[in-house]
């Protein structure tokens, strides 16, 4: 089975990443593109466990916001690393829409952004390459931060005069 | 000065830590090139035409003699023993080792210095009036807020891949000296209605290829309010910036396609969500910020005449007339230390320089001194009756060129001695413009000109806000040079206008000196060059340059 970064432990991975945005997947548990999803809505949700994936350019704003809640997992995509516009996604999505469900990074990503994708609101990476144990040390590269983010809810200036 | 606590150093420690590991995961063929382009950069690491160049933070241009000290022994071990400084107040060295670049880093965290984000598609480094604190026309100091702004912008966790850099001045002043309206973002401080301190805040303003003057967005935004403006304006840029152009991916670009309300419309939509939020500044980490800028122990010193002291040399009154500007506490004064001394690439110092700086700056200070956009270092706080004494240790270390201000003043970026990205060479031209022009009478006559070069289309050396501007092209392989006229910085900030085709290196001297004449002969009583060329226009100065 293949491996993730998740809940900062390295973990088996059974979510398929469908990258096909005009034909429908046959099984299920799947995380599609955005526009197949708000295509075919229905016929996804008979297969069973569905997430979907936000293009680097598709903002939060396009998910429906009657099902973003029940989303189990939302995939953000990194056509390539240096993209950053999945980071301020990820936090709309935590601090805007209040979504509690798994956001995993896929693409083009490195081990060195793990550390801001976490304070941004990503809970899982699909880290390409083997070495994810090592990578987890990415995850804490820093102990103290100055802004607050979705890990840590005061900024800095805050708990310094506490 | 800012001081850390035990949280800002504990951060700086670590990130020399994390970058030590990612030069040792890079050296081991762990990261590829293209991996670790982004990370060295956000550590001021550039790898250049001749060797690596590393980009020292100094944060809004203030330093300490420790600090010099530091960068002085770093200069020596690390490199050729002399340093550069930018003309954006930060320290770069050109000749590190790469895989030597953490030890450097760790050496720079004794001293509470860094190379964070001096490079890389992130939030740079905040710049200020070289001035702040002193200056005599200050509304109010600015470097609480810029060091506010720095700790925010410090690993930033949504900003650190931005579609392109990103740069925040503050002004502080009626005059400004931080070029506000050429910054990404710029930052004025006014006061409001009340009286009460607040920003006129300007977006997409800036140099390069497209040089723009920065749009006003909010006339008088309430400082508790200065972080969550800052984020969401970010916030809209990294979702909205182009990221499929290089050369259309800053903000400026942004704003001018969305026109500055539309844009403006969108910050508020988004600071909506967050303005309430823990990030709005509270009063007591404002009152922090500021207490580590308070006034030093000043003496009560008697204003001096400045006339009289004048009459000690011809050579000190020059030097007090370019070089030396009012302080707002009496009995002291500003002095500016040139880096334009004619055969020294502008803004070069050696580490011997360095080390006696750092002790004039405890001499005839408060052990505290600023770097300057111009390239210049600046002991702040100088008392008046020292002055005479200060310029007599200034002219023993070559550092008394008595020019702040005047053409010779040249701000001038690397170039194509060391910059692989240039066109053309700068360093050289700056000399040979300085030959030519080596009478100070004449220079003196000449009065308020400021001459800028770039080696290529960054702009890093300001050429589009020069009075008169220099930038280098390639012309079929060639190394030419486009001269434009009539730049500003300042609050009526004004971009110049290109003369016409381009000349050889050689006929630069020449053409400079055509311009200089056609000034002389049109100018009217009391006019500096810019107002002349704002009366007369271009022409004048094109059909003899080019007869
Ligand atoms: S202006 Fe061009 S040549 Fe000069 S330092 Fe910047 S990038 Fe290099």
């Amino acid at each position: 089975m293949p491996k993730i970064i998740k809940d900062a432990q390295v973990q088996d991975d059974n979510w398929v990443l469908w990258r096909d945005s005009e034909t429908l997947p046959d099984s299920a548990p799947v995380i599609v593109p955005l526009n197949l999803y708000l295509a075919h809505r229905e016929a996804l949700a008979k297969l069973g466990e569905v997430g979907v994936m936000l293009a680097s350019d598709e903002s939060p704003k396009a998910l429906p916001a009657d099902t973003l809640a029940s989303l189990p997992v939302i995939a953000i995509d990194f056509p390539k690393f240096a993209d950053g516009r999945g980071f301020s996604y990820a936090r709309e999505l935590r601090e805007q829409h209040s979504y509690q469900g798994e956001i995993r990074a896929v693409g083009d990503i490195i081990r060195d952004q793990l550390f801001f994708m976490s304070r941004c609101g990503f809970s899982s990476f699909a880290l390409p390459g083997d070495e994810l144990e090592e990578a987890l040390a990415s995850l804490n590269d820093f102990s103290e931060v100055y802004q607050p983010d979705t890990r840590q809810s005061l900024p800095l200036f805050r708990r310094r005069s506490a | 000065m800012y001081v850390y606590d035990e949280y800002d150093q504990q951060i700086i420690d670590q990130r020399v830590a994390q970058y030590r590991d990612q030069t040792k995961r890079y050296l081991a063929g762990k990261i590829t090139d293209e991996q670790f382009l982004p990370l060295r950069l956000q550590n001021g690491l550039y790898v250049q035409r001749l060797a690596p160049m590393l980009r020292i933070a100094v944060p809004y241009g203030t330093l300490n003699s420790t600090q010099l000290r530091k960068l002085a022994e770093i200069s020596r071990h690390y490199d050729k023993g002399y340093a550069h400084i930018s003309t954006r107040q930060n320290v770069q060295l050109n000749w590190p080792k790469l895989e030597e670049v953490p030890d450097i880093l760790a050496e720079l965290a004794k001293v509470q210095m860094h190379a964070v984000q001096t490079s890389g598609n992130c939030i740079r480094n905040v710049t200020a009036d070289q001035f702040s604190g002193v200056a005599a026309d200050e509304v109010e100091d600015a470097r609480p807020w810029c060091e506010i702004i720095r700790q925010w912008s410090t690993f930033h966790p949504e900003f650190a891949f931005l579609p392109r850099k990103f740069k925040i001045a503050v002004c502080g002043s009626e005059t400004d000296r931080a070029a506000v309206m050429v910054h990404d973002i710029g930052l004025q401080i006014v006061k409001d209605d009340n009286g009460d301190t607040a920003f006129r805040v300007l977006v997409g303003g800036g140099l390069g290829r497209t040089p723009v003057i920065g749009s006003v967005i909010h006339e008088q935004l309430p400082p508790r309010h200065l972080l969550t403006y800052l984020e969401a304006i970010l916030r809209v840029y990294n979702q909205l910036g182009r990221r499929d152009n290089k050369f259309k991916a800053r903000i400026k670009i942004l704003v001018r396609a969305m026109g500055a309300e539309a844009f403006k419309a969108k910050v508020e939509e988004e600071w909506a969500h967050i303005k309430d939020s823990a990030l709005e500044l509270s009063d007591e980490e404002i009152a922090r910020a500021k207490s580590f800028f308070t006034a030093p122990e000043y003496r009560d010193l008697p204003a001096q005449d400045m006339q009289a002291l004048a009459l000690e040399s011809a050579d000190f009154a020059r030097w007090l007339n370019h070089n030396v500007h009012p302080h707002k506490q009496t009995g002291y004064a500003i002095a500016t230390l040139s880096l334009k001394t004619t055969g020294v690439a502008p803004g070069d110092i050696t580490a011997e320089q360095l080390e006696a700086v750092a002790a004039l700056g405890e001499e005839f200070g408060f052990g505290e001194i600023r770097s300057t956009h111009q390239q210049n270092l600046v002991l702040p706080d100088v008392p008046q009756h020292q002055l005479f004494a200060l310029w007599q240790k200034l002219v023993e270390l070559e550092l008394a060129s008595p020019t702040v201000g005047t053409l010779n003043d040249i701000i001038c970026c690397p170039g194509g001695d060391f910059c692989s990205l240039a066109n053309a060479k700068s360093i050289p031209i700056a000399e040979a413009i300085q030959r030519r022009f080596d009478d100070l009478d004449y220079l003196y006559d000449l009065g308020e000109i400021e001459l800028n070069i770039s080696g290529c289309m960054n702009a890093c050396g300001h050429h589009h806000i020069g009075h008169i501007g220099i930038l280098g092209v390639d012309k079929k392989g060639q190394e030419f040079y486009q001269v434009s006229l009539g730049g500003s910085q300042g609050l009526n900030a004004s971009l110049g206008k290109i003369l016409g085709p381009s000349f050889a290196q050689d006929d630069i001297p020449d053409v400079i000196e055509k311009v200089l004449n056609t000034y002389v002969d049109l100018r009217q009583e009391g006019e500096r060059f810019l107002d002349t060329y704002n009366r007369v226009g271009l022409d004048p100065f094109k059909e003899r340059a080019y007869a």
